[in-house]
């Protein structure tokens, strides 16, 4: 039992046993949940729709706590955004972001989160790219893309095609280094910019 | 597409053949931007040609941060991103987190939550208010809201020992029991805040100056809105009644009576009215909140070790500024694997150029004012 | 001694020399006055640290201005830059020549007084101008512009304001334009069956904008161009543009008080019997109670040296009430008093303004300059000389 709740991989490096120890009582239901998420498949006639249109390249449709997605092939995700913008009102891009899976043999998983005024309804629209690989560009269909994909480029590197000028956002421009990248330690920093930019050893 | 960025600003020994633009660099430290926030303005005369943000003087990257710290320990940060709305903040990563570990938060807290998030509204309108009219050179209402935000700001200092970056919510329900003048203090400063409003109107509204000042000015229609994913009060403004607390609503505020102001123009002066009007609801919400308060525990049942199983949530509230969403990505170990901030600002500063285009100078620093941004959420 | 006593400029030397002396002195005050009054509208208290309630502020201000570094940046103009501030404050101070403070104390009585002082403050919009455009900087470029632009479009109907007071008074010499006054035994606001009001009304906003006061201070907006023509200029550089724009509120209110406030004549100054309530009573009055005000004051202080300061400044107060009732030095005195209450007035709607308005925009600046204002002065002088001709004939 002892052996089962001590921290996983993710946990931090300070987390003291004894905090386990109380942890104990608590804890004991983690141990039924299974590694990967519970997704529940998503009825909608909305489902119905994108399987008639897209077919195989829509992989899964899950809804978890309530939470509708899609997985899909990256090549079409343009298509599908597109569709749901124009035929189905998502007319709202709420958010773009990635997270990075550097397991998993597309590490970038690109999450389009989308809104429909006349359905109240959010659907968020998920694709991985490989290292190096690109993602479509939506700022032709949401001008709120623009920024967003300026983000996710500053933060994981993953670059937008037909993006029209797609530089750091956040980040200083001559910054080397993805922060948001899971191998980019938390500690790190772009050592020669900041002693040429800031003229301190470190700005930690 | 292109023409949304700028051409870079000309080179030092520009002829005479382009002297007629002007590239001006508003920021990072000038008076009226809020913040660290830079602009690039491209002028002809007075009149802009485009604006370019320059955004990150205040990054510090808190998605990073909260990779490296356990579900609780991430919590405070969260009051740094929006600083004079600290409650909202809070709100919108305790619900994320919840919504992760598919907990029931008790009623009472329920209305605890709903009570300070929108007295933080109202002290965040305030500032707003202060600042915007600041802005537009009207030096006085800033001070009068100063005064009205420092009860607001009393509440939260009794109620849990901080002013700004509250940290007032904890993951699952409250941390505190309120205090015994809770109740009392709150319809205070509703009756309170009923009586300045008089004020400020008498100040602003009627004022010609400042009607010219805002009618007309940085107009976003409701299209525009939504495909530059503006949302709040900028929306509302430009004819869209639609408000998460209505849309979706979450902490019970499907119980609670109230309007959506909302205006037909879409500039700034309709902004203006409907943050106005929206102080007004706000302090409805608060009087309905206070006196049906429910007795009973303010804590579901959530562990001292928060461990959210494998997932992903994206959770929006209402901020005062517009939609605040969390997309929270938990792999069942004690630190959220990523979480994504949706902030408001950041996203409503993206249609600056949109709105800028064809005004003049002085009308720039009115359209940062009625975006209402803070850097800290921008940079994050 | 008697040669030199008599000498027929001996009055001017001594006039010029103490309002050079003085007037840095109460430009100062005027400021802590602003900022007071300021701090009143806002609910607050202002200045209270450097001396009792913050009485000593002014000097310690400009103490920090004289001790700062002199940044000349180095793009700009070094000459012209120099130049700018000394030019804004050389047009402000002499304008000061002719303005009549009271029938006893001016520098010269000229027989254009009102129209030396109208060029002396085009001069001055020079020396914003300059200031701007040698700085080598894009805001302060952009502010000068901003100044040349309102400062001509606002002399106009300024001028015509002026021009209708002239009219009225039939003269140009400023001493003799009150003088106009008292033998028509009526302000110049009031004549013309009250039909000169609207040139009073119209000179005060002009004079506002000509000032680059609030609501129309657009050259130095501070929240859009930063603080637009003297954004580069700091320490000394920067307090001479000050005295000028202080010195400018005073001449305007000035020029406004004498053309149509009767200048220094006490209210009603023909009417007999109020000669002793207003010239004697109200005056010792007054500063009785300021004396009041400063003992009540005194006992409030903890620090000792503050405690005495305030007595200090109650005996000064009761003095000067001593002064007005000793009926020999009463004359000499009296008209500056009214000089400086009805300027003190208009100073303090002035800063009122600047507590209330918001900023216009430079295109709602012009129209209202061009639209409203040059017409309605222009329509003012014709309605005042059409109203004077059936009034007099």
């Amino acid at each position: 039992m002892s052996d089962e709740i001590k921290p996983g991989e993710g946990a931090p490096k300070t987390a003291k046993p004894t905090a386990d120890a109380k942890a104990k009582p608590v804890t004991k239901k983690a141990v039924k949940k299974p590694a990967i998420m519970e997704t529940m498949p998503w009825e909608d006639p909305l489902v119905d729709a994108l399987k008639v249109r897209f077919g195989e390249k829509i992989s899964l449709y899950g809804t978890y706590r309530g939470q509708d997605f899609v997985e899909a092939d990256v090549k079409a995700v343009y298509k599908i955004i597109e569709f749901l913008r124009n035929e189905e009102t998502f007319d709202y891009l709420v958010d773009l972001t990635a997270v990075h899976w550097p397991k998993k043999e597309k590490p970038f998983e690109i999450v389009w989160i989308l809104y429909s005024f006349d359905k109240n309804t959010r659907v968020r629209v998920k694709a991985s790219v490989g290292s190096g690989g690109k993602a479509p560009s939506v700022t032709t269909l949401y001008n709120a893309a623009n920024w967003a994909e300026r983000e996710v480029y500053d933060m994981f590197g993953v670059e937008f095609e037909n993006h029209p000028d797609l530089k750091r956002i956040l980040m200083p421009d001559e910054w080397e280094g993805f922060p948001l990248l899971k191998e980019y330690d938390i500690i790190r920093q772009d050592e020669d910019w900041v002693r040429e930019n800031l003229k301190i050893e470190s700005a930690q | 597409m292109s023409d949304t960025m700028l051409a870079p600003p000309p080179a030092p020994e520009a002829t005479l053949l382009d002297s007629n633009e002007l590239v001006i660099n508003m920021g990072p430290q000038h008076p009226s931007t809020h913040g660290v926030l830079r602009v690039i303005l491209k002028l002809d005369g007075e009149t802009v040609l485009g604006a370019e943000c320059v955004i990150g003087y205040l990054h510090r990257g808190v998605e990073k941060i909260a990779e490296n710290r356990t579900y609780q320990q991430f919590a405070p940060y969260v009051d740094r991103m929006d600083y004079v709305a600290a409650v909202s903040n809070g709100l919108g990563y305790c619900m994320a987190v919840e919504k992760l570990l598919d907990v029931e938060i008790p009623d009472r807290a329920r209305a605890v939550r709903v009570i300070l998030a929108e007295i933080n509204r109202i002290s965040s309108h305030l500032l707003w208010l202060g600042t915007h009219a600041l802005d537009i050179g009207a030096i006085t209402p800033v001070f009068l809201c100063f005064r009205e935000r420092e009860e607001a700001l009393k509440i939260f200092e009794k109620y849990c020992g901080a002013r700004l970056t509250t940290h007032a919510f904890r993951i699952g329900g409250l941390q505190y029991e309120t205090y015994d003048t809770f109740e009392k203090d709150c319809l205070t400063f509703c009756g309170l805040m009923g009586e300045k409003l008089k004020e400020y109107h008498d100040l602003l509204t009627g004022n010609r100056i400042w009607v010219n000042r805002t009618k007309g000015i940085g107009i976003l229609n409701a299209a525009d809105c939504k495909d530059y994913g503006v949302t709040g009060p900028v929306l509302r403004a430009s004819g869209e009644e639609w408000d998460i607390r209505r849309a979706q609503p979450y902490c019970g505020y499907e119980k609670y009576d109230f309007d959506i102001p909302t205006a037909k123009n879409g500039d700034t002066f309709d902004r203006y009215m409907v943050r106005m009007e929206e102080i007004v609801q706000s302090c409805r919400i608060i009087r309905q909140a206070v006196e049906d308060i429910p007795a009973g525990p303010i804590k579901g049942k959530v562990g001292k070790v928060i461990k959210p199983p494998p997932g992903e949530a994206y959770v929006s509230v209402e901020a005062p500024k517009g939609e605040l969403g969390y997309y929270v990505v938990s792999d069942g170990s004690l630190n959220p694997y990523r979480v994504r901030v949706r902030p408001p600002s950041f996203v409503n500063l993206g249609a600056l150029d949109k709105m800028c285009r064809g005004s003049l100078v002085a009308d720039v620093v009115a359209i940062i004012g009625t975006i209402d941004i803070v850097l800290g959420e921008v940079d994050r | 001694m008697e040669e030199f006593l008599s000498n027929p400029y001996l009055q001017s030397i001594v006039a010029t020399l103490l309002i050079i002396a003085l007037f840095p002195l109460i430009a100062g005050y005027m400021v802590l006055a602003e900022r007071k009054i300021l701090a009143d509208l806002q609910v607050r208290l202002g200045p209270m640290r450097v001396g009792p309630y913050g009485a000593l502020q002014p000097l310690a201000d400009a103490l920090k201005l004289m001790l700062k570094e002199d940044i000349i940046p180095s793009g700009a103009d070094k000459w012209v830059f120099w130049m700018a501030p000394v030019l804004s404050t050389f047009t402000a101070l002499s304008a000061f020549a002719v303005l009549p403070l009271s029938d006893k104390f001016y520098v010269a009585d000229v027989n254009i007084g009102i129209l030396f002082i109208l060029a002396m403050s085009s001069i001055g919009a020079l020396g914003l101008i300059l200031g701007g455009w040698s700085s080598n900087s894009k805001y302060s470029l952009m502010g000068s512009l901003r100044a040349a632009a309102q400062m001509v479009s606002y002399e106009v109907p300024l001028s015509f304001a002026a021009v209708t007071g002239i009219m009225c008074a039939g003269t140009l010499s400023m001493q003799g334009i009150v003088q106009a006054q008292y033998e028509r035994g009526v302000w110049g606001a009031f004549d013309n069956y009250l039909l000169m009001l609207i040139p009073t009304v119209l000179f005060i906003i002009a004079g506002t904008a000509e000032t680059n006061r609030a609501p129309f201070d657009l050259p130095e907006a501070e929240s859009e161009i930063v603080a637009g023509f003297h954004t580069e200029y700091s320490g000394f550089r920067f307090a001479l543009y000050f005295l000028a724009e202080y010195a400018a509120i005073f001449v305007i209110s000035g020029i406004c008080v004498t053309l149509f406030f009767g200048g220094w004549l006490r209210p009603f100054p023909n009417v007999g019997f109020l000669e002793t309530p207003l010239s004697v009573g109200l005056p010792v009055v007054l500063f009785g109670v300021i004396a009041l005000a400063c003992l009540r004051g005194a006992t409030r202080q903890i620090v000792a040296g503050f405690k005495l300061g305030m007595f200090g400044l109650a005996v000064v107060a009761l003095l000067l009430a001593a002064l007005f009732y000793i009926p020999t030095v009463n004359p000499l005195i009296i008209g500056l008093f009214w000089f400086l209450a009805k300027v003190a007035v208009l100073v303090y709607m002035f800063i009122w303004y600047r507590g209330t308005f918001p900023r216009f925009r430079y295109d709602q600046l012009m129209d209202v300059g061009w639209k409203w204002l040059i017409p309605v002065s222009l329509a003012g002088l014709i309605i005042n000389s059409v109203a004077q001709m059936l009034a007099r004939s």
